[in-house]
Order: C-alpha cells, then structure tokens, then sequence
C-alpha cells in the first residue's frame, strides 16, 4: 500500500504531469497526421527524454503512443486516410459512417473504447504481468507462425469484396514483403541492385500510399461526392454508453484478444486490430451490416488495439522484450532512466511500477477531454472544399515519408503505392488486404524458416507442441469451415430434390 | 520544463524533417577569423531513431555542441539495411561540418558484395563504444560453465545444436563462426537460426527453441536478471567491469578468441588536418565527460577510447577478421 502511495507521489511532480499534458497534445497531433506513425512519435521523443525525470520520461512515451493510436483513427474517418497502421483495419467502415452522416459517433466509438481498452491493458499489466509474461515465453517460432497465418485469413474476412480478390491483393502484399535481405538467409532478393531495396519495403509508406495517395488520385479524377448536409456537429459521447451496453460481447472480446496479441513479441497494435476486427465480423448477428457504416467492428477493434499497447509492456518490463517497435525503443529509454526492465522491477522498485501503472490510466483518462477537443478541431476538415484538403494531405503524404529515414526513396515508394491502389481499387482489389501481406509477410517466413532450422526441415513440431497444435486446429479449422458449410448446404439443398437450383454461392 | 520539452520535441521534428542539405538558418555572419566550427554541424546516423546506436549518437552530439559551441544535429539516414547512411558520410562534403557513426557493419557490407564502401573510405576520428559478445545459454541448460558447453559442443553431431541472435551472416552468426573456428570445428558445426535481432533470439532461448545466444552481455542483461538465462564467458581480452562476474575465453577455455561490435565517429575522406584534430580533441573530451560515461553506464554499453589512427586500426583488424570468417561461413560474393 505504502507502494501505491509512493507511486502516486512520483506521478504528481510538476514536472510528470506537465510531461504527461505536453506528450498528450504531442500524440493526439502526431498520430492525427498522415504518414506520421505512433512509432514515429516515441522515437521522436527519445532525445527529450535525456532532459526529463525518469518518471517523466516513461511518462511521456506511455502518453503519447496511446493518444497517437487513437488519433490514427481520425483521418481514417473523416478522410478515409488512416493516420497509423493499427487503424488500417476498419478505416472503410468508419468513412462509411461518415458519409452517413455518423462522423460523431463513429470517432467517438474509436475514442471511447479506446480509452476502455487502454485502461483494459493496464488492468491485465497490473494484475495478471508475470502470468502474461509467461505465456508469452513459451511461444517460440511454430506458434508465431501459425498465429500469422492467423492474421493472414483475416484479410479475406475483413474485405467486403470477393474473397478470390482480397486473396490475390493478399499474396501481392506478400510478394513484396519478399524485397530486400531481411529475410532468414540474409540474401538480397528483387533489388534489381538497387541499395535502397537492400532494407525491403517499410509498411508506412505502403500503407499511405495505397490509402492517402489514392485517395488524393480519386479526387483529381472523380467528381465531389454530395456535399454532407451542413449542420452543427453533434455530441461525441452521446450514444457510447448505449454501444457498450448494446455490445458488452464484442468490447470484452476486443479486450482479452488485444491483451493477448499485444503480449506477444512481435506482434503489436496492428494485428489486434485486424485480428480483432475479423473475429466482430465473424461472431456477428448481423456480419451483412459491416462495411456499410456499423459501429460493432469499431467497437471491438478501438478497445483492441488500444489494450496490445498497454499488454505490450508486460515483457518488455519483466525480460525486456519488446512487445512492439513502440516497446522496443521504450525499453532503451527505461535503461537509460536506470529502470532496468526486469523481475526486481516489480519487486524492489514497485513505486516505479505503481508510478508507470497510474500514468497509463492517467493518459487514458486525459484521452477523453483531449480527444473530444481534437476531433472537433479535426472536423473542420469535414466543411472544407475538397480543393484544399487533397493538396495538403500530399504533401504531408510526401513529409511524412522523407521524415522516416530523410531517404528520398520512401517518397518515391509512397507514389509508387499510390498509383498500384488507385489501379487496385479501380478494379475491386481491397488494398488493405495488401497491407496486410505486406505487415505480415517477413513474420511468416521468418517463422516458418526458422522453425524448420530448428526442427531439422522436419514439420511435426508445428502439430505436436500443444500451443501449436491449437493454433494449428483452429487455423484448418478456419480455413477449412467455409468448404464444409458449403458442402452441408449443398446436401441440404439437393435433399428436397428442387430441380434447377443453382448451385453457385457466394461466399462472404 | 514545458519550454524545454517543447523545444526538444519541435527541434527534433525540424531536424528529421529538414533535408539533409540544409543548415541551420541561423548561421552565424563569418567574422574577422573563422574559426573552425564557425556554423552548425551535422552529424549522420545510419540507422533509425529510438535504436541505440541512434541514442548513442545524440548523446555524443549533444555533448559535442557543449565543446565546440555550435549545434550539432542528428540526421538518420536509414535504409538499405545501413548502406545508404554510411555512403552519405562517405559522399559527404570534407569540410568538417557533416561527420557521422560509423558503425561494424562497415566491416562486414563489402565482403557480402551489398556495396563497394570499406572502412578505408572514411577519415576515422574517434572510437567511442565497444561491446563483446557472450556466451549465453538458458537457465535450464545442462551446460553451467563454458568448459560443459564446448565439450558438449565438441560432441554433439554437427548441426545438433542451435544458436540465434541476429539475421543469417550478422555480426553474432559470425562471432559463433570464429569461435568454432578457433576451437577447430567447423563454422557450421552449431546452426544459426536467424533472428531479427538479439532479443527474439533471447526469447526463443529460454522458449527451449535454441541453445546459444552470442549476443552483447547488454542485449541479455534482462534475461540474465530475471534469472532465466546464463552467460557463461565474454569473447573478449578481459572481464567486462560491469560484469566482473563473467570470465573470458581465454582465461576458462584457453581459446584466445575476441570479436566486437563497436560504434565510432569518422567524416568523408580529405578532411582538412586542422578539422580532424579540433574534432578528435573534442570528442576525447566528451569520451571523458561525466555526463557520457554516465550514460553509457546505465545503458550497459562498453566503454572504449581510441583517437583517429587508433579508430583505423581497429576498423581494419575487424575489416580482416570479419573477412576470414564470412568467407569460412560461405557468405561472401564471390
């Protein structure tokens, strides 16, 4: 107890909380802007960290990557340009509301449930870490791989088009998840002797050019959609406590699967948030609704991938893996602070512990007023002509992509991808499907390569570790169920004996 | 504070957003006698923010703005794999005013063919970190002391046992290499699982999924913590002073084996003789500072000083060694 009080102590320091209220604008801002990653936003904070309390130096990363991942989902709505990777996921669903006049409520769902899965996450750190920390440890390679090919079939459950479609944008994101030598033999593939291909291609810019850029390219060659009626924009927090109660099933569920994803290394916000997305869509009464502007996607996915962010601290803090690229450069501020990630942490240090634990609910607290102040700033975008916006979001499009690395290339990479959705979504190729690939693409290989390695090529191991083998099960499972409910109708149909019924389904 | 925090994050925002070719708008007017550095200097970092040869960098920069009373900003110029930040320190105009981290990779990208870039390419003018590597193993391994291991490993069927740590021909694959080497064996006699980086190749360690990780003692001091992992000797000529604890090769094997990763500063060739002493000075000075052994104690980083000359020589010791084991370990271009 003396701990809590201790912690709380820490936290209340002039200097904590201006740290807390000024890396809160920071993130909110960031995260709003696209091409600017929540990544982007902690690593850019390292440097003023070295001048900052270590309290307030954690402080100010804790802060600004939740604010930054909720604020992804601004643009998304408003513009349908996600502002980070993790809002990728439901960014058509929220623009849908949007144009259905929902803009209010559908930020304020991403707001809201953002701040429950946030504080969500911080509940399991400060209840269940070492627990957490150990299933985690017991996951090694063939369990990864499975969980990615997991997150792959999310694609064709997430896309509204054909399933043959969204498959074929898949497999071209995982085509270029090829380029480059990050691969498991450390050889240089399709650089064409290229030096700026050596390192493969990046997501971000992949993902701002296939939503941004293309967006932009609509604009130059589309007429203005119907101007949305001009009215006063309405409460952002109305109608949220009736979501929660409507979807209690599908908040909890975006909870547990964000906590878990997010405590497994290597895979962050971003698949939660796919993840968990698909799982809405696949459990709904009414999977018909989603892509047309139904809030229990959003629901499920704004707590998820809120709540990885905060789980994603559970190794990184006891053995000092890192959850996500957010965790991983934290942990390098946490060594410097001389809050050596660790067991002695949550045992010798436990005001620390209890400091960093009340700064996560302080953040997510703060999200609400902070975030209802910025969306309606944001909004403004909404009454704006579209002449002035479409110029703007290039070139943050084009800034965003030099920051990254001031390597002209990822400019160049930004337009390539601009042109290759614009084509894409001409033509009913869903590009976030090919985002998709592109994320997942080197955790396939590199898990299923790794695993062989370490198997000697034999593949029992992917069956017969009983993680894996429950990975395994329901990954056939998945991706067997629509062939088997196909056939049961089929059966079905043919029983009656109707003559001429047609035999072609549509399966969504 | 506010003010102060303010500043950092808007001038790191600047910083990265600004074109690598632009200076500081507030160049001073050049008076009567320039002295060098007269405006502000930019220093290039190969790889990304928030890794620590980034946080090393910007600790060094802003140290270095305390001595020659000019800023000097950090630019990360990231990309093909570290290959396009260090020809932009190579291209880089030899005035002085751009330097960057060179880093030991300079030592391996040419033998692998990525690019034509060696350490000779560039005016060495300070070492400033060196880790070696360890040799660690699970908690629940049988092998508790490193004269176990190698006997262990001297008796298992070649590719038995695995180790990971970094990508298929980084600089931990190739300090397993040479060790093999040097106690006879062949560089593949343990086999390198790639790993993006130490720590997954920790995790998988005491998953059970691997049985050696070589990494830097700082990369596993976590897991070495946590009482879950066991370093059982440093490749290197004496005991690290943070790890006292830790024996070297040489003293419980007998094998006289070293390798390391090291991080130093050096400019474009032809600088000017007065820039590269005013620089290397500075940077001793810094080296020396409180503020930055300070630093590179709580990360965990080695210390480790050499001047311009002393800065080359250990690039080309690492230029050959690094040559001999990536051709044992069938990596180079032929």
């Amino acid at each position: 107890m003396t701990d809590l009080f201790e912690g709380l102590r820490l936290v209340l320091q002039t200097d904590v909380l201006i740290a807390i209220a000024a890396s809160a604008v920071y993130g909110l801002v960031i995260g709003s802007l696209p091409g600017l990653s929540a990544t982007m936003a902690t690593a850019l904070l390292v440097p003023v960290t070295f001048y900052l309390s270590p309290i307030a130096a954690v402080a100010t990363i804790i802060t600004a990557s939740a604010m930054a991942i909720f604020s992804g989902d601004i643009p998304g709505c408003l513009l349908r340009i996600p502002g980070t990777p993790a809002s990728a996921a439901y960014t058509d669903e929220a623009y849908a509301m949007t144009r259905k006049g929902q803009a209010e409520l559908a930020l304020g769902t991403g707001l809201w449930f953002s701040a429950i899965g946030g504080i969500a996450g911080t509940l399991s750190l400060l209840i269940m870490a070492p627990a957490l920390a150990e299933v985690a440890l017991n996951f090694s390679s063939f369990e990864y791989f499975w969980l990615a090919v997991l997150g792959l079939m999310c694609a064709t459950l997430v896309a509204r088009s054909s399933p043959v479609k969204a498959i074929a944008s898949m497999l071209l994101g995982l085509l270029f998840s090829c380029i480059g030598m990050e691969n498991p033999a450390g050889t240089p593939r399709f650089t064409f002797g290229m030096t700026d291909l050596l390192g493969g291609i990046e997501p971000l810019p992949a993902l701002v050019g296939v939503f941004a850029v293309s967006q932009v390219m609509r604009a130059l060659s589309e007429a203005e959609p119907p101007p949305l009626p001009r009215r006063r924009f309405g409460s952002i927090m109305a109608g949220q406590w009736a979501l929660t109660k409507k979807y209690p099933k599908p908040m909890m569920r975006g909870n547990i699967v964000g906590i878990i994803i997010g405590v497994l290394p290597g895979a962050g916000a971003d698949m939660a948030a796919w993840v968990s997305y698909a799982l809405s869509k696949r459990f709904s009464k009414e999977p018909q609704k989603f892509g047309t502007g139904h809030p229990e996607g959003l629901v499920e996915s704004g707590a998820s991938n809120n709540a990885s962010l905060a789980s994603g601290w559970v190794p990184a803090l006891l053995f000092g893996i890192p959850g996500d690229t957010i965790t991983a450069i934290a942990i390098g501020v946490l060594y410097m602070k001389g809050l050596n990630p660790g067991p002695t942490l949550f045992t010798e240090r436990a005001s620390s512990m209890y400091a960093l634990y009340i700064i996560f609910i302080l953040a997510n607290i703060i999200m609400i007023p902070l975030g209802i102040i910025m969306i309606r700033v944001a909004a403004t975008v909404l009454r704006a002509p579209r002449a002035s916006i479409m110029p703007i979001i290039l070139l943050l499009c084009a800034v965003g992509a030099f920051a990254t690395g001031n390597n002209l290339f990822a400019v160049l990479l930004v337009a390539f991808f601009g042109t290759l959705g614009y084509v894409m979504e001409r033509n009913g190729y869903p590009v976030a499907a090919l985002v998709l690939g592109i994320v997942m693409g080197s955790m396939v290989e590199q898990s299923f390569v790794t695993s062989l390695i370490k198997s000697d090529n034999s593949i029992m191991p992917f069956f017969d570790r009983p993680i894996s083998a429950v990975l395994a099960a329901i990954t056939l499972g998945a991706l067997l169920w629509p062939v088997a409910a196909w056939l049961i109708r089929r059966m079905k149909a043919r029983a009656p004996a109707v003559a001429g019924a047609s035999g072609g389904h549509a399966n969504g | 504070m506010s003010m102060m925090s303010r500043r950092g994050v808007l001038g790191a925002t600047a910083g990265l957003a600004a074109a690598g070719a632009l200076g500081h708008p507030l160049a001073r007017p050049a008076l009567a006698q320039p002295r060098f550095p007269n405006r502000p200097l930019q220093m290039i970092v190969p790889w990304g923010a928030g890794g620590g040869t980034d946080a090393t960098a910007r600790i060094i920069a802003a140290l270095l703005e305390k001595e020659l009373g000019q800023p000097v900003n950090v630019v990360n110029r990231t990309g093909g794999s570290g290959v396009v930040g260090h020809s932009a320190i190579a291209m880089a105009n030899p005035d002085g005013y751009t330097i960057g981290i060179i880093t030991v990779e300079i030592a391996m990208m040419h033998w692998q063919g990525l690019t034509e870039l060696t350490h000779a390419n560039y005016t060495p003018l300070g070492l400033m970190n060196r880790d070696a590597p360890g040799v660690q193993v699970s908690a629940s391994s049988p092998y508790k002391d490193i004269k176990a291991l190698a006997e262990g490993i001297k008796n298992s069927p070649p590719g038995k046992l695995k180790a990971s740590g970094t990508g298929q021909g980084g600089i931990w694959h190739l300090a397993l290499v040479g060790w093999l080497q040097a106690m006879g064996l062949k560089p593949d006699h343990v086999r390198w699982v790639p790993s993006n980086g130490a720590a997954p190749g920790m995790q998988d360690l005491v998953a059970g999924g691997i049985d050696i990780v070589p990494c830097s003692i700082p990369e596993a001091r976590a897991m070495l913590d946590a009482g879950r992992a066991r370093s059982l000797a440093i490749m290197a000529p004496e005991r690290d002073p943070q790890f006292p604890d830790i024996p070297t090769l040489k003293e419980s094997l007998g094998v006289d084996f070293q390798t390391a990763v090291w991080r130093g500063i050096g400019g474009p060739l032809k600088m000017p003789a007065e820039q590269v002493a005013i620089l290397t000075a500075a940077l001793e000075r810094v080296y020396k500072s409180k503020e930055y052994s300070d630093f590179m104690k709580s990360r965990g980083f080695g210390m480790d000083w050499a001047d311009g000359p002393g800065f080359g020589k250990v690039m080309a010791e690492t230029d050959a060694a690094m040559g001999v084991a990536m051709k044992a370990a069938g990596l180079t271009k032929a």
